[in-house]
């Protein structure tokens, strides 16, 4: 498989503190990867720098074969980013916002509408289209986010902490959803989660990263080979991260 | 393009639904229509005396009616509009999570901040237009006046000096919105930077010509000392955007009107010409007059956008 992201060396100093040291990092065109690590550990620097709106203090990132530092709207075309507790104009409703975002990406017009009318059906918020964002509960807004994300077609997705905050069932669907995308739409997704269960569902690969370092990387077969030898056939990726957390 | 003209667009959009403007908008319009309200009366009671003057319909915007002319409620008051417009421009989309989601579109950033500029730029436009052309009906109707072409040029020049005027304080509360988190904190800013700039440099002023050339009353006062505490005031108070608005309009508004300088600081000709004839200047002679002045009041408006627009730009984008 190609390689779609690739980080040489990435680090972002704030100040005297670091957020993200050298990291070497390979996503795979078409796989889901499961970007794990604690509150502060660098995960949403290293999206913001690969989306080209942080600049590295070094190193290098090329996402579709683009540098983001120099082909920062390039990058945005092909990549959605669904941040971490995105927000929404308090006085639109779901189509004005989600037309909103459709015209900053320069799609107006009723191919535009159409497109918006199938998303919010994907997402499941086809009865809800006229209610105002303000009423939305935290799962509609963040299927909402997800169909904002989905406008431009992107070839790879970002997102953080997706299921944070949602009740069981808006997790599973949720989920899901990013599984059909990936599956179906052949979409590369790099997802940040604390939610160690979902994350080792769906991911075919993780990266662990602490303290600004990428302290493991491959599938999860391969990490719980590393940590618990061959004999052990029962893991949970909870289980091999406590372990490598320990022993930082 | 496409970026910045959909943010301007939802900008606009915006302002012109929010309750904001339309108060804003319900004050300022009844303002104006009382004050040049209170000047047609006043005219109609003394055409007589009047009908010297060749431009009488100037007047209905320059003449104080009762407390006020429409031009000097402009000076006073219409950086209300430019702060309400901009107070809150970065740091609420920043508070509710929208503006890491709108940059994180295919649009450069700068996008997001000229399309707020200019969309606070058009609303401000679209007021002060709709209320030159209101009132100048109502004049029509009650003074039964007509502007003459000369009259028609130099409104429009009012119109765009008033235009960057308020443009500069927008600028200066996008910028505050910029640096403060948060919106209360930059409201206050803003607000209390128009009060000083505004009303407390003219007072700032005569203390320091006081403190820099004082006039000795004990002794006889020595001309060459007033003079220079006067040029003192005057460059001090010049720091003042309303003090350069209001210079910079005066003679545009008022043709009758020669030079921007005190009586104390007229030199002995323009003593004799203000005295003696009795004509008005030409358009080019008037904007001549107070052209530093319309440069200054653009450039600083220009400077203080520019100065957003770096900070903007160069600002982390978290939290």
């Amino acid at each position: 498989m190609d390689t779609i992201i690739e980080t040489v060396n990435l680090t972002r100093r704030y100040g005297r503190q670091t957020a993200v040291t050298g990291l070497n990092l390979q996503v795979k065109k078409g796989e889901i990867f499961g970007f794990l690590g604690p509150n502060g550990a660098g995960k949403t620097t290293t999206l913001l720098m690969l989306l080209g709106l942080s600049r590295p203090t070094e190193g290098t990132a090329t996402v579709c074969g683009l540098d983001p530092v120099r082909m920062a709207r390039e990058v945005k075309r092909l990549v959605g980013y669904l941040p971490e507790n995105v927000g929404f104009y308090r006085e639109m409703d779901a189509v004005q916002s989600l037309e909103y975002v459709a015209s900053l990406n320069g799609f107006e017009g009723a191919g535009a509408r159409k497109k918006i009318e199938e998303l919010l059906d994907l997402v499941g918020l086809g009865e809800e289209s006229g209610k105002k964002t303000a009423a939305f509960s935290r799962g509609m807004k963040q299927r909402l986010g997800v169909a904002e994300v989905l406008i431009k077609d992107p070839q790879v997705l970002f997102l953080d902490e997706p299921t944070l905050g949602l009740d069981p069932e808006g997790a599973v669907q949720l989920i899901n959803l990013i599984q059909t995308l990936n599956r179906e739409k052949g979409m590369t997704v790099l997802l940040s989660s604390h939610n160690l269960h979902q994350v080792q569902k769906i991911s075919h690969r993780v990266g662990i990263m602490i303290d600004g370092k990428l302290i493991a990387e491959g599938s999860i077969d391969s990490l719980a080979e590393e940590k618990f030898g061959l004999d052990q056939k029962e893991y949970s990726l909870e289980e091999i991260y406590m372990k490598y957390f320990q022993e930082v | 393009m496409q970026g910045l003209y959909a943010v301007f667009r939802k900008e606009l959009q915006d302002h012109l639904s929010s309750y904001r403007f339309v108060i804003l908008f319900a004050l300022i319009s009844m303002v104006s229509f009382i004050t040049s309200y209170m000047a047609a009366v006043h005219m109609r009671e003394n055409l007589e005396a009047l009908a010297s003057t060749r431009f009488p319909f100037l007047m209905l915007f320059s003449t104080p009616g009762a407390v006020f002319s429409m031009v000097q409620f402009v000076a006073f008051f219409g950086p209300l509009i430019g702060l309400i417009l901009g107070f809150d421009a970065i740091n609420r989309e920043r508070a509710q999570g929208t503006l890491i989601k709108v940059i994180s579109q295919p649009i450069y950033r700068d996008a997001v901040i000229n399309g707020k500029f200019l969309a606070g730029v058009a609303t401000i436009t679209l007021m002060l237009v709709a209320i030159v052309l209101v009132i100048s009906g109502f004049g029509l109707a009650l003074v039964g006046v007509v502007p003459g072409i000369e009259e028609i040029w130099r409104l429009f020049i009012y119109l765009v000096i008033s235009i960057f005027y308020i443009s500069f304080w927008l600028g200066l509360s996008i910028l505050f919105s910029i640096l403060f988190r948060s919106i209360a904190t930059s409201a206050l800013a803003s607000v209390a930077l128009w009060i000083f700039l505004s009303f407390f440099v003219s007072l700032g002023a005569e203390v320091v010509a006081n403190a820099v050339a004082p006039i000795d009353r004990q002794d006889e006062v020595r001309p060459e000392a007033v003079l220079e505490n006067a040029q003192v005031k005057g460059m001090v108070s010049l720091t003042s955007p309303m003090v350069l608005y209001t210079d910079a309009t005066a003679t545009i508004i008022d043709p009758m009107r020669k030079t921007t300088r005190s009586i104390i600081l007229m030199g002995p000709m323009e003593e004799l010409l203000s005295a003696r004839f009795q004509n008005p200047l030409s358009l080019g002679q008037s904007i001549i007059i107070v052209l530093p002045h319309i440069m200054a009041l653009m450039a600083i408006t220009l400077i203080c956008f520019s100065v957003s627009y770096l900070v903007f730009m160069l600002q982390e984008v978290r939290t």
